[in-house]
C-alpha cells in the first residue's frame, strides 16, 4: 500500500534562460517516474513536428499556449510528484530579467531552491540575483546544481571552480547552508540516477537531497501565533454558547491550559479547547488549523491574534521593510494602498523609500519611486497597529502584500525588517 | 519541539481549510461548486472540518448538464442532505430554452457549455467567490492558475496577466461584477485524493469502483453505453469490469478497465498507472494540446 506517512517539500528551480530548468525538472519526473505515457506521447509529438532528435522534457512544464508558440516559460508552474519518501510540489520559475517577481512568487512557499548554472559559464549576474532573491525571501535550503556537466567534460576542476566562487559570493549574504551537485539534466547524470560519468564525486544526487533534507525545523517551532481567520458562533441549540477562534496556526505551539495574550488589545486568558472536526486536542502546532474556545469572554474579532509566553511581537503602526514591487503601474508615495498582513488588512502609507538593491551588484541607490520587479528599504505607516514579528523570526507574521485599491491588483510583497 | 508525525495529508488538508476559511471571511457571497465526484466529495469533508459545528457559510451549487450518471447525481443529493446544507441545482437545459446554449445535437458533450450556465447561475445569485475542485496536476493550463483566480464581467481567465500568490496571503478584491474562482485544493494530486477518500471514509458513487458495464471499443477507448450513447453500425457492445477515475458528461467520460473495488485498491492502482487522469477519461480535452486552456479563458471552471 502506498506510504501516506510521507513529508511534503515545496521546491523551485531558478536559473538563467537555458540553463536546463525545465530540462531538470523533466529529467526528475521521468527518472523518478512519474510522467504519464500521454504525456509523454504528446511531448514526443511535438518534439518530432519541431524536428528535434530525441524527445525534449523541458515540454513537459512548458504549458501555456504562448509558451508554445514562443519556445518560452512565461509564469510560474507547478508540477507535483512523489516518490515513496517524500510529496514534492515545484515551482517552475523563469529566468527572464522581467520576471523577478515570479520568482520572489514562488520563492515565498518553497523549502528549498535549486539554482542552475552552466557549467560552461559559471556564476553569472543572473545567479547572484537568483542567490540574493532566494536569501530575501530566506528559503531556508538553497543548492546550487552546475548543469551540462557533459560539455566540459564532466571536470571536476571546472565544478571546484564553480563551487569556490559560488560559496564567497554567498557568504557575503551570510548563506552558508550551500550544497553544491554536478549533473547533467540531458543525460540524467547525478539526478536520480548516479550516472558513470561523474564517479570523482561523493556528495548526494540531487533525488537523495530532496528526499533527505530535513525541513521540520524550517518553521518557527517556539513563538506561538494563531491569527483569528473567522469565528464560529453556530448558535444552534447544541451548541448554544460555543465561540470557536478558527485559524491556522503560524507558528510555535498550544495546549490547552496555556496562558495566552490577545494582541493587539493585549488582554490575556487561558485556552479552554483545541477542537477540530477529528475531536478535540491537548496539543496543536504549527501548521496546523483549528478552533480554539478560551476561558474568558473577550470580544475578538478576525485580524486579531494569540500569542504565546516567551517572544513577544511587535505591536505598531510604523515599521521598516523589504519590499518587492510588482506591479507595472510604478510606487507612487503620494498615494495609500492597502496592507494584507495574516489576517488583517490595513490602509497604510509609505513614508519613506530608504534605497533600492541593485539586485545584480546589491548596490544600494537613491529610490523616489519603485518600479516592477524593484527591491527597495522602506518606511511604512498604517492607519491601524499591526501585530507582527520581524520576517527573520516568523516568515508567516513577517510577511505582508500590498494591494492597490484602485485596481484590486497586488503590487507589492514585503518583508518586515 | 514540533510535530512529527504531520504528514503530506495533513499539510494539505490544513492548507485547505485555511484557504475555505479566507474565502469565507472576505468574500460577501461564496458558493462551494459540487457535482457529487470525488474531488468536490473531498471538497465537501474540507468544508466541514473548515467551519463545524456550525453550518457552511456558503449554499452548495451544482451546474447540471443533464448528462449524468444517475449514481452521480444519488450521491449529491444524499450529500447535501446528510450534512443538512443548502444545494441550488441550475441545468443546462435552462440555458438551451433560454437560447444562450445553442447544441448541434442531443448527444454532443455539454462540458463546454457548462461554463454558459455556471456564469448565468454567478449572476442570478450575485455570487463574487466559487470554489471549484480542479487540481493543478489534472492538466498543463491548471499547473499555472493561481489558488485565487481572478475572472473580468466576461468570466474569462487570463493566464499572462494573474495576480502574483504570495505566502498564504491571498488577495480576495474584487470589483462588482467580477468574481474570483478559489480552488482549495489546488496542490491535491489524483493520488493525494485518493489517499483522503481512504482516509477518511468518504462515502463516494458507485461507479468510482470496479463494476461490469457494456461498453463499446471507440476512438482508442472505451465509451459507456447509455442512453446517449447507443451502438453504430459496425460496433459491438461488450461487458467489462471498469471504473471511472473521472465522472463528467456520460457522453464523453470513458471509463477504465479495473479489478479495484475499493479506495485501497485504487490507491496502488494510481501508483503504478502510467496514463493521465484526463488522458485516460476525457475524449473532449484530447481535441489538442491547449484545449483546455481555450476552455478556460471561455470562463469555463
Ligand atoms: N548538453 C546539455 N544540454 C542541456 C542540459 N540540460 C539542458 N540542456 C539543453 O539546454 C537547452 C535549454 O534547456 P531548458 O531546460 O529549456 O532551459 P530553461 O530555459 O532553463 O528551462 C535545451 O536545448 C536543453 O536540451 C545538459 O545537462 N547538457
Ligand atoms: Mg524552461
Amino acid at each position: 500500500m502506498e506510504n501516506t506517512t510521507t513529508q511534503l517539500l515545496r521546491f523551485i528551480t531558478a536559473g538563467s534562460v537555458d540553463d536546463g530548468k525545465s530540462t531538470l525538472i523533466g529529467r526528475l519526473l521521468h527518472d523518478s517516474k512519474s510522467i504519464f505515457e500521454d504525456q509523454l506521447s504528446a511531448i514526443s509529438k511535438t518534439s518530432e513536428k519541431r524536428g528535434m532528435a530525441t524527445v525534449d522534457l523541458s515540454l513537459l512544464t512548458d504549458g501555456l499556449q504562448a509558451e508554445r508558440e514562443q519556445g518560452i516559460t512565461i509564469d510560474v508552474a507547478y508540477r507535483y510528484f512523489a516518490t515513496p519518501k517524500r510529496k514534492f510540489i515545484i515551482g517552475d520559475t523563469p529566468g527572464h530579467e522581467q520576471y523577478t517577481r515570479n520568482m520572489v512568487t514562488a520563492a515565498s512557499t518553497a523549502n528549498l531552491v535549486v539554482i542552475l548554472v552552466d557549467a560552461r559559464k559559471g556564476v553569472l549576474v543572473q545567479t547572484r540575483r537568483h542567490t540574493y532573491l532566494a536569501s530575501l525571501v530566506g528559503i531556508p535550503h538553497i543548492v546550487l546544481a552546475v548543469n551540462k556537466m557533459d560539455m566540459v567534460d564532466y571536470s571536476e576542476t571546472v565544478f571546484n571552480a564553480i563551487c569556490t566562487e559560488y560559496r564567497q559570493f554567498a557568504a557575503q549574504l551570510g548563506l552558508s547552508n550551500i550544497t553544491c551537485i554536478p549533473l547533467s539534466a540531458l543525460v540524467g547524470d547525478m539526478l536520480v540516477d548516479r550516472g558513470d560519468n561523474l564517479n570523482w564525486y561523493e556528495g548526494t544526487t540531487l533525488m537523495e537531497l530532496l528526499e533527505t533534507v530535513e525541513i521540520d525545523h524550517d518553521l518557527n517551532t517556539t513563538d506561538f501565533r494563531f491569527p483569528v481567520q473567522w469565528v464560529c458562533r453556530p448558535q444552534t441549540e447544541e451548541f448554544h454558547d460555543f465561540r470557536g477562534f478558527m485559524g491556522r496556526i503560524e507558528s510555535g505551539e498550544v495546549a490547552v491550559g496555556d496562558e495566552i495574550t490577545i494582541q493587539p488589545s493585549g488582554r490575556t486568558t487561558t485556552v479552554k479547547e483545541i477542537v477540530t472536526y477529528d475531536g478535540n486536542l491537548e496539543r496543536a502546532y504549527a501548521p496546523q488549523s483549528v478552533a480554539i474556545t478560551l476561558a474568558d469572554e473577550i470580544d475578538i474579532s478576525r485580524g486579531d491574534m494569540f500569542v504565546g509566553k516567551g517572544n513577544q511581537p511587535k505591536v505598531a503602526k510604523e515599521f521598516e521593510a523589504m519590499l518587492c514591487w510588482l506591479s507595472e503601474t510604478p510606487l507612487d508615495k503620494n498615494r495609500k494602498y492597502v496592507i494584507k498582513h495574516t489576517t488583517r488588512s490595513v490602509k497604510c502609507v509609505f513614508t519613506r523609500l530608504d534605497y533600492r538593491v541593485d539586485v545584480n551588484t546589491l548596490e544600494q541607490h537613491d529610490a523616489t519611486t519603485l518600479n516592477m520587479n524593484d527591491i527597495a528599504r522602506v518606511a511604512i505607516k498604517v492607519q491601524q497597529p499591526l501585530v507582527f514579528d520581524s520576517y527573520l523570526l516568523d516568515h508567516g507574521t513577517g510577511s505582508f502584500i500590498v494591494i492597490d485599491e484602485a485596481t484590486n491588483n497586488t503590487v507589492g510583497a514585503g518583508m518586515i525588517a | 519541539m514540533s510535530n512529527h508525525n504531520f504528514t503530506h495529508l495533513d499539510a494539505l488538508e490544513s492548507e485547505s481549510i485555511h484557504i475555505m476559511r479566507e474565502v469565507a471571511a472576505e468574500c460577501k457571497n461564496p458558493a462551494l461548486l459540487f457535482s457529487g465526484g470525488k474531488d468536490s466529495i473531498v471538497m465537501l469533508r474540507l468544508a466541514e472540518k473548515a467551519f463545524r459545528p456550525a453550518k457552511f457559510p456558503f449554499p452548495l451549487v451544482h451546474i447540471d448538464t443533464e448528462h449524468n450518471f444517475p449514481e452521480v447525481i444519488a450521491t449529491r443529493d444524499k450529500l447535501a442532505a446528510d450534512l443538512g446544507e443548502r444545494l441550488i441545482v441550475r441545468s443546462l437545459e435552462d440555458s438551451i430554452k433560454k437560447g444562450t446554449v445553442v447544441l448541434k445535437n442531443e448527444t454532443q458533450s455539454r462540458n463546454v457549455f457548462q461554463s454558459v450556465t455556471l456564469l448565468e447561475t454567478i449572476a442570478e445569485f450575485g455570487f463574487d467567490a466559487c470554489m471549484g475542485g480542479a487540481r493543478r496536476d489534472e492538466e498543463k493550463a491548471r499547473a499555472k492558475e493561481r489558488i485565487f483566480s481572478f475572472r473580468d464581467d466576461f468570466g474569462q481567465w487570463d493566464p499572462k496577466n494573474q495576480r502574483p500568490e504570495l505566502w498564504d496571503i491571498y488577495n480576495t478584491r474584487v470589483h462588482a461584477g467580477e468574481n474570483i474562482r478559489v480552488f482549495p485544493i489546488s496542490n491535491w494530486t489524483e493520488m493525494d485524493i485518493w489517499q483522503y477518500i481512504e482516509r477518511e471514509k468518504l462515502e463516494i458513487p458507485s461507479i468510482y469502483y470496479a463494476h461490469e458495464r457494456e461498453v463499446i471499443q471507440r476512438a482508442g477507448g472505451i465509451m459507456p453505453v447509455s442512453h446517449l450513447v447507443q451502438p453504430q453500425a459496425g460496433e459491438i457492445v461488450v461487458t467489462k469490469t471498469v471504473r471511472f477515475r473521472t465522472v463528467g458528461d456520460i457522453t464523453c467520460t470513458c471509463p477504465v478497465e479495473s479489478p479495484a473495488r475499493n479506495a485501497a485498491e485504487i490507491i496502488i492502482e494510481t501508483a503504478t498507472t502510467r496514463i493521465t487522469e484526463r488522458g485516460a477519461t476525457r475524449m473532449d480535452d484530447q481535441t489538442s494540446d491547449a484545449s483546455m486552456e481555450l476552455r478556460k479563458k471561455e470562463g469555463y471552471f
